[in-house]
């Protein structure tokens, strides 16, 4: 596949080394990430290069069916091997009296939860359920002994496509303790039974107002789509360290941990450990994409194996393990509708989607569908009436979870398909058509019929800057004359909008977060000035310690050489929630911001005393508080942290030291927006895509640090157009993983991306302290709606109007072929 | 999911390998070379031999050689030892260019000739190369040398006319004429990079008109196979894009349309078109270097 790019300047950020930038600039500057030398050079520390005087290997026995009873585990012969230490079982948790039972941090009205246990007792439910565990003195060791593990197993039926799972005759995948058919009451008091394997169902908007939207609507269209299975790839797999002291009852594990706070505390209950004997820390961790979010099994065996055995044990998961256990994500199924008038003004949105959760309800996975799917159902658009029904299906696959995005993906690529589709019912271009039905700049705060209020917003500017990167009208003339040539060129849009930073706390326990959605942040000013601050964060490849470091040299005035920035340990933090969901900079970059304005009022009064005048007659600028009129008479917060520690003349109503804590809820969810457009040539002989552009707009509000910005937004788009044209997780109807190595999933190289063009527009966000929003997933939302809507437009002249993600040449050629409208061209 | 437990042997010379083969014949034997293909076999449990006889270290078999009519090309050699020689290039330049495709720079580096066409994978990229340029294996085994016309080498998956006694000691490609060309297209897999169809097609012509071609396709069928009707259409047929065009739309008539490969990858009829497609790349590639001396890499 040849891609036609380089003809096109790309606006890539320059970096700069901190030295050469001015106090006053670091916020905002395109400094080099500080955590780069260390990762590239290898002097960066994961979990699997921790090594114990003394360590032993864990590795997990794994079932290769995808349903099945265990009728027998016989581990005599594994027990028996030289340097095997020990092996167990489900039987031996139980024993033990461990809880062993993976909690759900998301609870909805109607939601089911199954019992998750650490080790599969009498049955397993996906391709990759773990049955028994192998503790032996080297890793070979406890690999080759799982071969020695005798499990008898009762084959199941199995069923792995969601809608299918919940139809009458599905293998049910739990046994409920009440009647094998649960019953639920409806509104009119009769009750209706509910499939085994529905997990929830759950809505939200008007549906009589959408009804009457489309009864009334002067043009509708409607798309079934499937937003497909996708396996996360973070470079390095899930793994794990765990030691017990038995002198002091503490157990300490290291691991992969997108939140080690989140996991102390569900590991805590799972294992039944005081969570004030437990630390968890998070070393180097090589990426997530929502996969180290959760809690697993393994991770806790782990620690359960080291507590029993007294011994540390280490656990890293192999590709093939990550591959089947990692939680997946995505697995929609949806039918969708869009009214309009007659002027092409939307009306109304109808949704109904199944939702794969896999065999077992993950972390959060209950919300991903839900609240952070429907209620982005509003895209950039007024949209008087939606209605949006989800059914959760247990089905025998991994568990689907939040993955880079998680819901929103999902929401936009059926929002921006029925646009497309909708514009071509109402014979509008597609980006005038998105204009004409945005949301007016002067109309925000704005409600939407899904339970959102959009704080922020103006979707116009960049959407004209997509159009002018593009010379949107040269190129559609271009196509027209390519496609007399017999060339198909396309051109699609995606106006995307994201909520990120979760929040408020309220909010999200009314609707069934088991967890509260602020972020903790302490800033430490040592007595020589040097600041060390440390958040509930836990980056894991963003850039943390680069960009919450210009946040604190902002707000103090302190050389950003001179600030250390420490995340992913329990014993060092007070709390914290964690990153996921593009939160870091607006939830715990706002703590540490909010943390440093503390330690400026503190030093403020400090100075004021020292230097004898009132506060409010100090400015504090660059990092020195002076005398307003005076400027001799001025004092550096450094100085004011040597006086702060030596506490021999401070304030009387003054505790000595300077350093503060913060814990930020926001008020709401930011909400970064843009507009995406990939131009592709589609050659329908063999089906390939070539990219002739890929530029991408995105407004993130303020920017700390625009390279990392970029790099995000490079890499959010590399994972979308992954989806859009390569990746697919598939089973085969016995729930085995037919896609299980890199073999067969193809995850996108350096050649299957475009050159990506990218600019900003900047509408800082109201609610939090610097105006930042979230970048993380923005181009993973952004871009499979974007490939796919620039491939139907490129074959439009074959009728086609949607093509299922991912996008394979077979099936570009077959849309291609089954035109019937060819013999007209 | 990692190997288990396996004797190691080191063969310093072919007769060495050849005496280690015998002396653990009746065992699971398994030869290394560059070990790229064999390595993820036994750490995915597909091979699990009892006994690995490392021929890498072999000096006999190392390098490529050219002689009075074509190239010798040693069974050890690494396809970048194939990829970096000009004569290669010019002499047998359908072969050149599917060495060039195979992976990596690092696998071309360390992965070689023979191990790929002793293996048969029907994925490899060598298949068809090997068929276009009517190459011969030659084996040594316990009674001498013998050479096996490329036609009569492949018998099925992984399997060869070698026998279980032979070792595979070098190739030999016949030098093509002044106005001969070749080429090789490929379409990658994105999750592998193997081809998911390969075409390899060989040009003897005299500068005007073709007199004859030869044409092979990999990972089609369940070996490399030569698609003759495409061969027949070109003898005697101008130099000419057209030319190209119709004789890659006969490419797969012959072809037994149940035994066609079908995977995650392709269906056995979009496999079909692909072939046909590529069929056409691989001739208007030829076409186009014919006009470029000497040849080279297209990228």
């Amino acid at each position: 596949m040849s891609t036609e790019t380089g003809e096109t300047e790309t606006n890539e950020v320059e970096t700069s080394e901190s030295s050469e930038v001015a106090l006053e600039d670091v916020f905002g500057s395109a400094i080099e990430r500080r955590e780069d030398p260390a990762l590239i050079t290898g002097e960066a520390e994961y979990t699997d290069d921790i090594q114990r005087p003394n360590m032993a290997h864990m590795a997990v026995l794994r079932s290769q069916y995808g349903h099945a009873k265990i009728e027998d585990i016989d581990t005599s012969a594994a027990e028996a091997m030289d340097g095997v230490i020990a092996v167990y079982t489900a039987t031996d948790i139980e024993e033990a009296g461990t809880p062993g039972d993976l909690p759900v941090g998301w609870l909805l009205p109607s939601l089911k939860t199954p019992s998750h246990p650490i080790l599969a007792g009498d049955r397993v439910r996906y391709q990759g359920d773990g049955v028994a565990v192998v503790v032996a003195e080297e890793r070979y060791l406890a690999q080759d002994a799982l071969d020695a593990i005798d499990v008898e197993y009762d084959r199941l039926d199995a069923v792995v496509d969601p809608k299918e799972a919940v139809e009458d005759d599905a293998p049910a995948i739990h046994e409920w303790s009440e009647d094998p058919t649960d019953t639920e009451t409806e509104d009119d008091g009769e009750a209706e039974e509910v499939p085994p394997n529905v997990a929830f169902d759950w809505e939200i908007g008007d549906a009589d107002a959408t009804d009457d939207a489309f009864a009334n609507a002067a043009h509708t269209v409607d798309i079934d789509l499937t937003n497909q299975r996708l396996i996360p790839n973070a470079m390095e797999p899930r793994a794990t360290v765990a030691e017990y002291l038995p002198g002091t009852e503490e157990l300490e594990v290291h691991m992969t941990s997108q939140n080690p706070h989140l996991h102390r505390q569900l590991m805590a209950a799972v294992l039944d450990v005081p969570e004030h004997k437990l630390h968890v820390v998070a070393p180097e961790v090589g990426g997530g994409f929502g996969s180290k979010i959760h809690h697993y099994p393994d991770e806790a065996l782990t620690a359960w194996c080291a507590r029993e055995l007294e011994r540390p044990i280490k656990w890293t998961a192999t590709r093939t393990e990550t591959y089947l256990t990692d939680a997946h994500g995505r697995d929609h199924r949806t039918h969708a509708e869009l009214a309009m008038d007659e002027e092409g003004t939307v009306t109304g949105m109808r949704v109904d989607t199944y939702a794969g959760m896999g065999a077992y309800l993950s972390t959060f996975a209950p919300s991903i569908p839900t609240y952070l799917y429907g209620t982005l159902l509003s895209g950039q658009y007024d949209i008087p009436a939606i209605h949006c029904q989800v059914t959760g299906a247990f089905t025998n696959g991994a568990p689907v979870d939040a993955y880079r995005g998680a819901g929103r993906p999902e929401a936009l690529y059926v929002v921006e398909r029925l646009m497309n589709l909708g514009a071509k019912e109402v014979g509008m271009d597609p980006a005038e058509f998105r204009r004409h039905n945005f949301i007016p700049s002067d109309d925000f705060p704005h409600e939407t019929p899904v339970a959102v209020v959009y704080d922020s917003g103006d979707y116009e500017p960049a959407l004209d800057k997509a159009l002018d990167m593009l010379d949107y009208d040269e190129l559609r003339e271009r196509q027209e004359e390519l496609r007399e040539e017999g060339r198909y060129l396309g051109i699609g849009f995606s106006s995307y909008i994201e909520a990120c930073g979760l929040a408020p706390s309220e909010l999200a326990g009314q609707l069934g977060a088991q967890a509260g959605l602020w972020e903790s942040g302490v800033v430490r000013v040592h007595p020589s000035g040097k600041v060390t601050a440390f958040c509930g964060t836990s980056g894991h490849g963003q850039g943390h310690e680069t960009t919450f470091a210009q946040i604190v040299s902002r707000e103090l005035g302190v050389p950003y050489e001179d600030i250390e920035i420490v995340e992913g340990d329990t014993d060092e933090i007070p709390q914290g929630m964690g990153t996921y969901g593009s939160r870091s900079a607006a939830v715990g970059g706002s703590a540490i911001a909010t943390s440093s304005q503390k330690v400026v009022e503190k030093a403020r009064k400090i100075a004021a005393h020292q230097l004898e005048a009132a506060e409010d007659d100090l400015e504090f600028e660059g990092g020195e508080f002076s005398v307003s009129g005076a400027p001799d008479r001025a004092m550096t917060i450094q100085e004011v942290a040597q006086q702060a520690y030596l506490a021999h003349d401070v304030p009387d109503d003054l505790e000595p030291g300077l350093e503060e804590t913060s814990f930020f809820d926001p008020e709401n969810f930011v909400f970064p927006f843009g507009t995406h457009a990939a131009v592709v040539e589609v050659d329908p002989e063999s089906g390939e895509i070539s990219f002739e552009r890929y530029a991408a707009v995105d407004d993130v509000g303020n920017q700390i640090n625009p390279k990392i910005v970029e790099g995000q937004v490079h890499g959010g788009i590399a994972q979308g157009v992954g989806q859009a044209l390569y990746e697919g997780a598939e089973y085969d109807s016995n729930g085995s993983l037919m896609t299980g190595s890199m073999q067969d999933y193809a995850v996108p190289k350096a050649e299957h991306i475009p050159e990506m063009d990218t600019d900003s527009t900047v509408t800082p966000a109201p609610q939090n302290p610097l105006g930042v929003k979230g970048v993380g997933e923005a181009g993973t939302i952004a871009a499979p709606q974007a490939v796919v809507n620039a491939v139907c437009d490129a074959l439009e002249p074959f009728d086609v109007d949607h093509i299922d993600m991912p996008i394979t040449p077979e099936k570009i050629w077959n849309a291609a072929e089954n035109d019937d409208s060819q013999e007209e061209i | 999911m990692y190997p288990p437990e396996f004797d190691y042997e080191r063969a310093d010379s072919v007769d060495h390998a050849l005496e280690l083969m015998d002396e653990h014949a009746g065992e699971e034997i398994e030869l290394l070379a560059g070990g790229h293909s064999l390595l993820p076999t036994m750490k995915s449990g597909l091979a699990s031999p009892d006994v690995l006889i490392d021929i890498g270290h072999i000096e006999a078999l190392q390098g490529v050689e050219t002689n009075g009519d074509g190239f010798s090309i040693g069974a050890l050699a690494n396809y970048a030892d194939v990829d970096d020689s000009p004569e290669v290039w010019e002499g047998a330049t359908a072969f050149a260019d599917a060495t060039h495709r195979i992976g990596d720079v690092q696998v071309r580096n360390r992965g070689t000739v023979g191990g790929n066409i002793a293996h048969a994978d029907p994925a490899s990229d060598l298949g068809g190369a090997l068929l276009a340029s009517n190459g011969t294996v030659v084996a040594q085994g316990p009674d001498g040398e013998r050479e096996i016309p490329a036609d009569d080498f492949y018998l099925g998956m992984y399997a060869t006319a070698l026998e279980p006694e032979e070792l595979l000691t070098r190739i030999e490609l016949p030098e093509t004429g002044e106005n001969d060309v070749g080429a090789y297209a490929k379409k990658p897999s994105p999750s592998s990079g193997y081809p998911i169809v390969g075409v390899a097609a060989v040009l003897h012509t005299d500068g005007e008109e073709i007199e004859s071609a030869r044409v092979g396709a990999n990972n089609i069928m369940d070996h490399g196979v030569r698609l003759t009707p495409t061969e027949e259409a070109l003898a005697g047929e101008p130099l000419e894009e057209e030319t190209m065009e119709e004789a890659a739309e006969v490419a797969t008539d012959e072809l037994d349309d149940v035994m066609m490969m079908e995977d995650l990858q392709a269906s056995a009829e979009f496999r079909a078109q692909l072939t046909r497609v590529y069929t056409k790349r691989a001739l208007l590639g030829a076409l186009d270097r014919l006009e470029s001396a000497p040849p080279a890499a297209a990228d």
